[in-house]
């Protein structure tokens, strides 16, 4: 009875239509997000922001082509998750950051955290921030040279003018000092030293908002990140807006909080991972040696986060009293007839 | 379940609605229909005819036994002409009774319209008007009506939120029957006791929504509850919670809320029956896709080979590249033109190369979507990771079993995994370990 007229139909299961949103489409959205970030600190640092940016990208593209050729697995530079990592590592470090030693960021990013675990997706912390920590063990004084924006724009290293964070002094001479050393609209503006990627709140805030607006990222984890470091810093008696847009607060909150394999996916785990990174922040930046533990609290949350997903994965839509009440009968007729 | 928010978890998809303004046209029989034994969950009825038998348009020729089941009727009047077995529309093997139309359309004798005294003789007459659950369940309607706790029951919720795109069959009953659906309301009213009636309807079809409640305006127990237009707003778990705010455990049957739940074109067809004496034989089919010359909604028999209906729809514009029994969402691809109607097939949409995607996943990005997507909150990525490790036991810790298959998952994920028939194979397994 089949009549067939036409051959070739393709069979697949259900459903038959799909969104347009795709891997590359979400990673083009990040990359978006973060130009304003990128133009700021090009226009704040000089040149050389944008150069490195550009180096670590490639960089980071090349790795993941090699890693992939050598290991003969199919390529995904095209979903451009590579970009994205080499450009949030890139606004991770200072702008003066010998180019050498950025391209071995990349490497450690690309190949040891994310390939080696798996590849897109499977890799338990976040690449960028890793680099930026192994980075900073292994190149303790290049990654706290920060050139001092109000003493002229960069487009060699060795040009720079070096200065103090507002971290760094907040660090050293304690919150009065620094907070009458920058402004709040400094901080907000980012016309102070840092991360070639941190200082300019306002671009970060832009790129945040187009993330929670596309529905890239959710806004539970930026909301509970930056709203627990105010909530801390009004205990400690800081400046809650400066805290919020000093270091690496915004790019933290919204870029790296943020990314999908290595932080919660429920709603309750995406506020209790904020939380704890504004937690840890604030203890490292009160009473760490440490002037800044941005990245810190989020790799050590990246840690948790198999915990916290587990803890809200079974909490589904249903009535648990009465679930409770049939397996508690249940239990009593299977104990009854264990007796009989 | 959102966090500030009463409602489920939905989605948006694409409308597709084209088909919404275009009126019923009666489909002239064809030249041979194909019915199976199968329309309905439960054991298949077994054929009451035999090959060179003259039937007539609402002859029964096909019953069983069977506590779960519904009867079939011969859609056309002719010649009995094979009894075969063949490829169902879902990919089961089905018996079909094929009959060759002599073109006349002679109705059968005795088609009365049933005399009902009490609850018993109702349920009674629903079984005999062949009807099952229409919105895709084909779950027999005089079973569903019949729950053991019916005193329990005040609630009825009438399905009419047509929440599949392109789908508009529903639609246009709701504007075209509209008496035969208030007079199925009224007697679901009388017979099963009910206090509280609802029709519920999406907000994409504000003409739908104006006449049922012109039409229901009269009845005291009867109102109708506007749908927000997002996926999947009609299925039954989702649906009791939109419309009344009770929570229905999955694995239970609607009356342990105190509800029964059934799709707009089965009152209608109930409503019909009452007012006709004649047992479903054909119904309102959406016929849409970039590949069809004249898209719209055809009455048509039941038993209707697909390609029989494309002739009649001004054939292929395009060539066909996938064919859909049912809405995008969950309906299911078919092998070949020659599958024929069922009961429950509410649309046939026949896609192009431009509507018919075949990528190839990438990797799970863990982004959540299919989580958020989920009315239900379940997490399809954990379960494709799990039926990836052969984990039975982690499959149904995590309650794998709570899935309805509604496709959200599939359809969000930007990594184009087929989430949703991950989570089929995963039931499966979990069945097959015996757990």
């Amino acid at each position: 009875m089949i009549a067939n007229k036409n051959g070739g139909l393709l069979v697949t299961p259900n459903p038959h239509i799909k969104t347009t949103m795709n891997t590359q489409r979400i990673m083009l959205c990040v990359i978006i997000a973060l130009l304003p970030a990128l133009v700021a600190s090009t226009v704040i640092f000089g040149a050389r922001a944008l150069i490195l940016a550009a180096v670590c990208i490639a960089a980071s593209v090349f790795f993941e082509w090699l890693y992939e050729r050598i290991m003969h697995k199919p390529s995904t530079i095209y979903d451009l998750s590579a970009c994205v990592t080499g450009l949030l590592l890139a606004m991770n470090l200072p702008v003066t950051m010998p180019y050498w030693m950025a391209i071995i960021g990349c490497a450690v990013a690309i190949i040891v955290v994310k390939q080696l675990f798996g590849g897109l997706g499977q890799n338990f912390a976040n690449p960028a921030i890793t680099a930026r920590i192994v980075l900073f063990i292994s190149f303790a004084s290049q990654m706290s040279t920060w050139a001092d924006p109000s003493k002229g724009r960069v487009l060699l290293a060795s040009d720079a003018v070096t200065g103090a964070t507002p971290l760094g002094i907040f660090n050293l001479n304690g919150a009065e000092k620094a907070q009458s050393t920058f402004s709040d609209l400094q901080m907000f503006l980012g016309t102070t030293g840092g991360s070639m990627g941190e200082v300019c709140a306002l671009a970060l805030l832009c790129g945040g908002l187009f993330l929670i607006f596309m529905r890239v990222i959710s806004a539970w984890t930026p909301a509970a990140f930056l709203g627990t470091i105010a909530v801390l810093s009004l205990c400690a008696g800081v400046d809650p807006i400066w805290q919020i847009c000093a270091g690496g607060a915004m790019l933290g909150a919204f870029f790296m909080a943020t990314d999908y394999a290595t932080t919660p996916v429920t709603a309750g785990g995406k506020i209790v991972f904020g939380i704890g990174c504004g937690c840890i922040t604030m203890l490292i930046r009160l009473f760490g040696s440490y002037p800044e533990g941005v990245s810190f609290s989020i790799l050590i949350m990246n840690l948790l986060t198999p915990l916290i997903d587990q803890l809200f994965e079974k909490q589904l839509y249903g009535n648990p009293a009465k679930e409770r009440k049939k397996a508690a009968k249940e239990a009593e007729k299977a104990a009854k007839e264990g007796a009989n | 379940m959102s966090l500030f928010s009463h409602h489920l978890h939905s989605i948006h998809v694409p409308h597709h609605k084209d088909t919404a303004s275009f009126e019923s046209v009666e489909m002239p029989v064809p030249e041979k229909v194909y019915i199976s034994m199968s329309q309905h969950i439960g054991r298949p009825c077994q054929p009451l005819v035999k090959k060179g038998d003259h039937v007539l348009v609402g002859q029964l020729i096909g019953d069983i036994d069977a506590p779960v089941s519904a009867p079939i009727y011969s859609s056309v009047s002719g010649d009995v002409t094979a009894i075969e077995t063949d490829r169902s529309a879902l990919g089961g093997m089905d018996t079909y009774v094929v009959i060759a139309s002599d073109g006349k359309q002679e109705k059968a004798e005795g088609l009365e319209p049933p005399v009902c005294e009490t609850k018993d003789d109702f349920i009674k007459a629903v079984r005999a008007s062949g009807v099952v659950g229409l919105g895709g369940a084909s779950f027999p309607t005089s079973v569903k009506f019949n729950p053991a706790n019916l005193n329990e029951v005040d609630t009825f919720i009438v399905n009419g939120a047509e929440c599949e795109p392109f789908i508009t069959s529903d639609h246009r009953n709701m504007l075209e029957r509209t008496d035969d659906i208030v007079n199925g309301i009224k007697l679901i009213i009388r017979y099963l006791g009910i206090s509280h009636m609802y029709i519920a309807i999406e907000n994409n079809k504000p003409d739908a929504i104006a006449k049922i409640r012109e039409a229901v305006s009269g009845i005291p127990e009867c109102q109708v509850h506007e749908l927000k237009s997002t996926y999947p707003q009609g299925a039954e778990r989702v649906l009791i919670h939109e419309v009344t705010g009770k929570t229905l455990n999955a694995g239970e049957l609607p009356a342990s809320v105190g509800c029964i739940l059934s799709n707009v074109t089965t009152v209608m067809v109930i409503g019909s029956y009452f007012r006709t004496g004649m047992p479903m034989v054909s119904r309102n089919v959406t016929i849409a896709g970039n590949a069809v010359t004249n898209p719209g909604n055809y009455i048509i028999p039941i038993g209707t080979r697909y390609c029989d209906i494309i002739d009649f729809a001004g054939g292929y514009k395009n060539q066909p590249r996938k064919i859909i029994a049912g809405g995008p969402m969950m309906g299911k691809a078919q092998s070949s033109d020659g599958s024929v109607t069922v009961k429950n097939t509410g649309a046939v949409l026949f896609f192009d190369e431009t509507q018919s995607w075949d990528i190839d996943p990438t990797p799970c990005i863990n982004c959540g979507r299919c989580h958020r997507a989920c009315p239900f909150g379940l997490m399809p990525k954990e379960y494709a990771k799990a039926y990836k490790n052969g984990d039975a036991q982690r499959l149904k810790d995590i309650k794998v079993m709570e899935c309805m298959n509604c496709g959200s998952c599939s359809f969000v994920c930007p990594a184009r995994k087929p989430l949703a028939f991950l989570n089929t194979l995963a039931k499966s397994m979990v069945k097959e370990a015996g757990l």
